[in-house]
């Protein structure tokens, strides 16, 4: 119970800095500092937030090489444009991103089961195309209006709910990582063969992270699709997978507040690359091979900023469990 | 799959147990933080947000500025780019005559060019960004409906108008109710009429009976043009077939329509692939009639299919080589086109071109560069001397304008049939 | 148009077997380069891009015969792999191994978008060297572009298995695969090797450029994306690592995708590829002719 009462005091702290931050930006708002064109971005990048953590869920801390992430967006996606345009109220929306989670952990755990035993690339590969069946699938759909995509979605997603959103899961997920939970994926991720004999069950554990990215991805497809009313297949390709694992990359697989970091600069250079008409796409790529190249293990390596780091002065991994 | 099965321990069965309450332990603590966090959620959803509403950018200045969001990378970025093309020989022109004449005084354009990669996300931002922070009167694009329509609530909401020179989907300048969407303009036919256009010239003029479809499935205009042309097409559609942008092997479709005993083969699409397509069904020994829409009305065509193999190809078009010669407003295009690019000018281009052209329309009629001004002067377009011909903008600012069926013969355009 | 069932099957099966030597031949790139550094080397569909660009611009301007046009693609295909290794995967290669996956996402946006930047997205028409001429044997069209890719791929994979097997450069290439550091004690050079691997897989995605920039007529910067995901994906079927493997999976893709096409849901012939993939991995984790490294405690 002692570890309940010391996370709990770490997560209100993040709560009171949440709220403040909420506080703040909305301030910001009402003074005319962030206009639509800002708000815009940081909505972008908050869906970035949601994206980056649940994959790096999975990457990062259970160790499965997952490039499937854009599917599990598409499926939330698609189920809050579904829903609400039959059914324009909040209760919709919410509704319909439960449903969307709901289908997502259904895909997630019929694509997961088998896949999952397979390892590094091939399993990278297998989720690749798990995706891609996936959005194949939805672009011969009646009901998802083939390539055109929806559009004229009902708004809901505003960037309170964005925001919410993005620090739910990010508390969620970071308490995953921190319980016994996330010790056993890590320990999967060291070495599943120590782990399972440990009495680690390795396939369970495996697929829990997995689903629970899943479920972040639709969330996270959900609030896309409802804040900026348009969605189509297009948007959910190998392409998508690709720039949500840079992100987790870029900021360093294993750590939480670096894919928060990562999708805040790249959100910011991607915004600011805007005037450089074709040449946008070269710079990016170039700016991309060079952190790649100087800071092989992302932005923050495997470092989190954390408060019982800051509180006790003593390191995470020291920690004992009593 | 690794060999573990002998390094398990026989305890293991008791982990798993104590895995499960773990687990279930995970979970309450999880729904409990869950509980604590809907509570604040409600407190936050007590408060008032900040929210903007435009009233429409207002120009002083003694320039006229125009945003222009266009897919200049990622996959639409070769449409996007031949449409910047005519963008800025429209805007030089302009500018070289002394800009646009608001309520007598001459202004010149200040044109704000960003790239959306072809991308919603980005495209919406873009437009934010045109709309809120650089005020521009008017937007020109995006190419495509997706973006466009990822566009359309941030433009409303700073009631700046914005003139699609490409998307084609029927839907793109409704609301959802079907009203008209204030804003949303677009200077290409919708799909509907020219899927329509097509089915009637299939069956009347070439006298086909049964048509394979092999269209794009990647696009909203593939499909959207596929559909309408089967929904009008009164003889037998004997196969639907779709490819994706960027495909390059049909034969193994065509090879199928070959024993579908097809007399004719509709094809919307883009010229990239249809040219390919046309190069392997004449390969292929299929010499039946090919028949496009205007996403194919690009020089390129030709050199992609080669010469010899663009026989009995027909395409509906606002624009061409052939319309020039009739139309004087075309024929300056050209040259001119020629003259700044050298090449021949594609489609793309004209109706970007077209685009400046009838927001600078607008202007003058309204005597005004305010945004929303801009928006009632597009509105009001009536027989607009276009290069893709007479514009009238209709009540669901749907470009209504003459349409075309050209002929090629060994790669060359022999006619051109009006089509009522 | 008549024609018969018969007929048709066979001319499906060229049409299948001429799309899967495609294939094959990007495929045995990538089975090179992963087999020894375990790199899904993402630029690989983009240098066959170059070698396509390399070639338009060789026989336009300096009217290269065919021949040479292939000849110096396979050799520009060479040099940027090399040059691509040399600065983007070698400092990388203590690295995380999802570094250097991203990295080489990161050279393949460069490529392609510098491209575009450079020459524009428009898709280009290839010059016409080779007129093609279509020969009828039993009612069923075969071209003689469509014969020399096919031969090309075929002899391309028996060279490549020559000197994978044959030579000592073989030698230390699957010496280097098993075990990098074992090898460099024995006194391979491993910085060599490896770039004689890029440049072997590279200029295959070159001469590839050559070829199908020839036989569909068309080029354009980002044409090495589909492609490219397309022939990873043969190469994992096949057995990643494996040379025969590359061609079988390149073949079996190709065929697959024909199959699909000819009886009518061409909207999913992807789909059906990524199934099959999908299947084959979880049957055979390592493709088919993959090597199952079974996992030491």
């Amino acid at each position: 119970m002692t570890i309940l009462k010391a996370n709990f005091k770490y997560n209100v702290s993040w709560l009171i800095i949440m709220v403040a931050g909420f506080y703040l930006m909305n301030t910001l708002m009402l003074m005319g500092i962030i206009d639509s064109f800002i708000e815009n971005m940081l909505v972008v990048i908050g869906i970035n937030i949601i994206l980056a953590t649940g994959l790096n869920l999975v990457i990062g801390f259970a160790g499965q090489f997952s490039l499937g992430h854009a599917g599990f967006m598409a499926i939330g996606a698609y189920a809050t444009a579904i829903i609400t345009t039959n059914s324009a109220t909040a209760g919709g929306f919410y509704t319909s991103i439960v449903v969307g989670v709901i289908i997502a952990i259904i895909a997630a755990i019929i694509v997961g089961v088998p896949t999952l035993r397979l390892r590094g690339d091939y399993l990278a590969i297998a989720t690749m195309g798990a995706a891609e069946i996936i959005r194949i699938i939805i672009n011969n759909l009646q009901i998802t209006n083939g390539p055109s995509g929806m559009f004229n979605i009902p708004q809901f997603a505003t960037w309170p709910v964005v925001y919410i959103m993005v620090c739910v899961t990010t508390i969620l997920i970071a308490n995953f990582v921190r319980s016994r939970a996330g010790r056993a994926i890590k320990s999967v991720r060291e070495d599943e063969i120590a782990a399972e004999s440990a009495g680690i069950n390795t396939t369970n554990w495996k697929l829990a992270a997995f689903v629970f990215g899943a479920a972040t991805a639709a969330i996270a497809g959900s609030l896309d699709a409802s804040y900026l009313q348009t969605i189509a297949p297009t948007n959910f390709g190998i392409m998508e997978s690709i720039s949500i694992l840079i992100i987790v990359v870029l900021g360093g697989v294993g750590s939480l507040t670096g894919s928060v970091v990562a999708a805040v600069v790249l959100g910011i250079l991607d915004t600011a690359l805007q005037n450089f008409g074709t040449l946008r796409m070269v710079i990016y790529a170039a700016a991309l091979i060079l952190i790649m190249i100087f800071k092989p293990t992302g932005l923050l390596g495997s470092h989190e900023l954390s408060f019982k780091h800051l509180f006790s002065g003593t390191k995470r991994k020291g920690r004992v469990r009593s | 799959m690794p060999d573990t099965k002998g390094g398990q321990f026989v305890r293991q069965a008791n982990y798993r147990k104590w895995d499960g309450i773990m687990m279930k332990k995970s979970m309450m603590k999880k729904l409990t933080g869950f509980a604590t966090i809907a509570a604040t959620a409600m407190i936050f959803a007590g408060c008032s947000t900040a929210s903007t509403t435009g009233s429409g950018n207002k120009q002083t200045g003694n320039t006229i500025k125009i945003g222009v969001n266009m897919e200049l990378s990622g996959a639409a970025g070769g449409y996007g780019n031949q449409q910047k093309q005519g963008i800025q020989m429209a805007v030089d022109e302009i500018n070289d005559a002394g800009g646009i004449n608001v309520n007598g005084k001459k202004k010149k354009i200040d044109l704000i060019i960003k790239d959306n990669k072809t991308a919603t996300s980005t495209s919406a931002s873009v437009a934010a960004q045109l709309a809120n922070n650089d005020k521009v009167s008017a937007i020109i694009g995006p190419a495509t409906t997706n973006a466009g329509t990822a566009q359309t609530p941030n433009i409303t909401k700073a009631a700046v108008p914005a003139l699609s020179p490409s998307a084609t989907d029927p839907d793109y300048t409704l609301q959802k109710n079907g009203k008209v969407q204030p804003y949303v303009f677009r200077a290409c036919y919708q799909n509907n009429f020219q899927g329509g256009t097509a089915a009637k010239f299939t069956y009347n003029n070439l006298k086909a009976r049964r048509v394979a479809i092999l269209g794009d499935n990647s696009t909203d205009y593939g499909t959207g043009l596929a559909k309408a042309f089967k929904n009008q097409f009164k003889g037998k559609i004997v196969a639907n077939q779709t490819f994706a942008a960027g495909d390059k092997d049909f034969n193994a479709v065509l090879t199928s329509f070959k024993s579908k005993k097809a007399d004719a083969i509709f094809v919307p699409g883009y010229y990239s692939e249809v040219g390919l397509i046309i190069n392997q069904a004449r390969q292929a020994g299929i010499n039946v009639p090919i028949v496009g829409t205007d996403g194919m009305a690009d020089p390129q065509l030709v050199k992609i299919a080669g010469a010899k193999n663009a026989t009995n190809v027909y395409y509906t078009t606002p624009f061409s080589t052939m319309a020039s010669k009739k139309n004087p407003t075309a024929a300056k295009f050209m040259k001119a086109y020629q003259a700044k690019y050298h090449q021949v000018a594609p489609t793309f281009s004209a109706l970007a071109y077209d685009s400046v052209n009838m927001v600078k329309q607008a202007i003058e009629n309204e005597k005004s560069a305010d945004s929303k001004k801009v928006a009632a002067g597009l509105a009001k377009i009536k027989n607009f001397d276009g290069v893709t011909g007479t514009i009238t903008i209709d009540k669901d600012h749907n470009a209504q304008k003459p349409i075309a069926i050209e002929t090629l013969k060994n790669g060359k355009v022999v006619n051109s049939v009006s089509i009522k | 148009m008549e024609a018969s069932t018969l007929q048709t099957f066979f001319q499906q099966l060229i049409n299948g077997l001429s799309l899967g030597s495609i294939y094959a031949l990007l495929a045995l790139g990538y089975t090179m380069v992963y087999g020894i550094i375990k790199l899904i080397n993402f630029a690989h569909g983009d240098i066959y891009m170059l070698g396509a660009f390399w070639g338009y611009y060789v026989i336009n301007f300096w009217h290269f015969n065919f021949l040479f046009a292939l000849l110096s693609a396979m050799l520009v295909g060479a040099v940027a792999g090399v040059i691509i290794e040399y600065f983007a995967y070698r400092p990388l290669r203590h690295a995380p191994r999802i570094t250097a996956l991203i990295t080489a996402i990161g050279v393949s946006f460069l490529l392609e978008n510098g491209m575009s930047y450079l020459y524009g997205s428009t898709p280009r028409d290839f010059p016409q060297i080779i007129e093609p001429v279509n020969y009828h044997v039993f009612g069923v069209l075969i071209s003689n572009i469509q014969i020399l890719i096919l031969v090309t791929a075929c002899l391309l994979m028996v060279i490549l298995q020559v000197i994978i097997k044959k030579t000592k450069m073989g030698k230390a290439m699957r010496a280097v695969s098993v075990d990098p550091d074992a090898a460099e004690l024995v006194g391979i050079n491993l910085n060599r090797t490896i770039s004689f691997t890029f440049a072997l897989g590279s200029s295959m995605a070159g001469a590839a450029g050559v070829l199908i920039g020839l036989y569909y007529n068309s080029i354009d910067p980002l044409m090495g994306m589909t492609p490219g995901i397309k022939a990873f994906v043969a190469a994992v079927v096949g057995g990643i690592g494996s040379v025969p493997g590359a061609s079988i999976g390149g073949f079996l893709i190709g065929l697959l995708e024909t199959l699909v096409q000819s009886v009518g849901l061409s909207a999913y012939k992807d789909a059906a590829v990524y199934f099959v993939l999908i299947v084959i991995l979880l049957v055979l984790p390592a493709g088919i002719f993959g090597k199952n490294i079974k996992e030491k405690v």
